[in-house]
């Protein structure tokens, strides 16, 4: 008998491990020419794994504090025998992550693949995009260079219009007035501790939820397939999707590894909080279509101040776009032809600011 | 997903794309554990200071007196005997590398840590220490007190 085979039976004596394995076994993917799109959240999911693999390896050399955190990443750069490279994958992972993340969700939306039962599976989901853009904030600041100093000074600002309780949300993310090194020690355990924690139950969450709901199938999909029950095709999970995502990850990595190793992440010089912000500021590019707007946005609007109007309209966008799965039922025909408008306009929306954000200056 | 017609395993086609593709996979493996071990090893500390090192300035110490400075990446002991003497070891116990420390009214080097005893001239005296600590030599130039390695020769 064979080692798998005899640990297989050690389990099943004990936890009868085939019962725990049976759903999965069970599991099918349903096969249609929009099938391509089930592997983008499997491809996040991988990318979240080399995040935490990378990040362990960087907190062995990086040290969080105003006077070291820069040198520490010089350090790990220029000192440490790949450590470029790990540096590099991480930031290149953790863009191609949100990326991934983004187009997972748009998938999602314009398969309409979050209506019932799925409303929650959408709703966490949603979350996790904004505990990842939490990360892509708070780790932007940790090398400590003056680019991710004017950027979190300036995405700090933000907060602090929020009326009511803005100001007090921006003194807890800074960790005083100003930002500063205690800033950073805070970025650093949001990073590290808060949100990994967080990312990793939700995730959790997520997938069990989606285990539990099954792969949806898109509508005209659907219907046809009842229609014609003949026509539908599907895949069993396990082997054979599961392979498949192995190799999407393969080449994930593939092309995350030629990314990192051909396009080095950059350091920058080190953060000087009394010297005169640099031309050229900005955000991360996922923040970029709000900060972009933000900027446009004139001073005043009627008595209104245009920064706050930009803001509380961000936040009422990304609370209707959470509650998404909500409205669907309510809308029919026309209704649900605006749903997808909504969405068509919210990508066309943030890829044009995006790209109006890099060109513009 | 096994069609009829496809070989059984073990067919010298099969084995042969088997060993492809489980090689390819391997040696991609290996490319990936490779930097990552090279990237656990952490880099060598520069010994900054080298071979010599200014301790102190004469007048520092008073007879029956000491000071812990630091030599290279490591902490030694420079001493003056109550015969007005300047002495100068490694800090660094023998035994479980504990920073030993001088006891004015012993005469001997003491290490907290297990109660290990040494004479001024390095010879482990009593308890655990397995051997003595490395003695330096110490000059006076100038004002400054300049301890460095003893030669072999």
């Amino acid at each position: 008998m064979s080692l798998l085979a005899r640990a297989r039976e050690w389990l099943d004596e004990r936890f009868h491990w085939a019962e725990i394995v049976a759903p999965l076994e069970k599991k099918t993917v349903p096969l249609h020419k929009l099938s391509p799109w089930y592997f983008l959240g499997g491809i996040t999911l991988f990318l979240f794994m080399i995040q935490v693999c990378t990040g362990i390896l960087l907190l062995l050399y990086y040290r969080p504090g105003a006077n070291e955190a820069f040198e520490s990443v010089q350090y790990i750069m220029t000192r440490v025998q790949f450590g470029w490279l790990v540096r590099s994958i991480h930031s290149w992972a953790a863009n191609l992550m949100i990326l991934t993340a983004f187009a997972h969700m748009f998938s999602v939306v314009f398969l309409r693949a979050y209506r019932k039962p799925r409303e929650m599976t959408w709703v966490s989901g949603m979350l996790l995009l904004f505990l990842a853009m939490g990360f892509g904030f708070s780790g932007y600041l940790l090398p400590w260079n003056t680019l991710a100093f004017f950027a979190t000074k300036v995405g700090t600002e933000i907060t602090g219009q929020v009326p009511v309780v803005g100001h007090s949300m921006m003194v807890f993310l800074r960790g005083g007035e100003e930002v500063t090194g205690a800033t950073l020690t805070r970025f650093f355990g949001f990073h590290v501790a808060v949100l990994p924690g967080l990312t990793t139950l939700l995730i959790l969450v997520h997938i069990a939820l989606v285990q539990y709901f099954g792969m949806s199938v898109p509508p005209g999909v659907e219907e046809r397939w009842k229609a014609s029950p003949g026509e539908a095709r599907q895949m069993k999970f396990f082997p054979n999707f599961f392979l498949r995502e192995l190799m999407a990850w393969y080449i994930a990595l593939g092309v995350l590894g030629t990314l990192a190793a051909i396009l080095p992440w950059d350091l920058g010089t080190k953060a000087d909080p009394f010297a005169p912000a640099p031309a050229g500021i900005r955000p991360e590019w996922y923040f970029m279509f709000m900060f972009q707007t933000l900027k446009e946005i004139p001073a005043k609007l009627w008595f209104l101040d245009g920064e706050l109007v930009g803001i509380l309209m961000f936040g009422a966008a990304g609370g209707l776009w959470l509650l998404l799965p909500f409205f669907d039922p309510l809308a029919r025909g026309r209704g649900r032809r605006f749903i997808m408008g909504a969405g068509i306009f919210a990508l066309s929306y943030m890829i044009a600011m995006t790209v109006y954000g890099y060109v513009a200056k | 997903m096994q069609s009829d017609d496809s070989p059984p395993a073990g067919a010298p086609r099969r084995r042969f794309v088997e060993v492809l593709l489980g090689g390819g996979l391997f040696a991609s493996f290996l490319s990936f554990v490779y930097p990552v071990l090279r990237y656990l090893i952490p880099p060598p500390v520069a010994d900054l200071g080298g071979d010599e090192v200014v301790a102190g300035k004469v007048g520092d110490l008073k007879p029956n007196g000491s000071k812990i400075f630091r030599f290279g990446t490591r902490p030694a002991l420079l001493l003056m005997t109550a015969e007005g003497e300047y002495r100068a070891l490694s800090a660094v116990c023998t035994h479980l590398s504990c920073t030993v420390q001088y006891r004015s009214d012993l005469h001997q080097i003491w290490c907290a840590c297990h109660n290990g005893l040494y004479e001024l001239n390095g010879r482990n005296a009593s308890g655990p220490p397995p051997r003595p600590l490395e003695v330096f030599q110490v000059h006076v130039r100038g004002d400054e007190l300049v301890v460095s390695r003893k030669r072999e020769a």
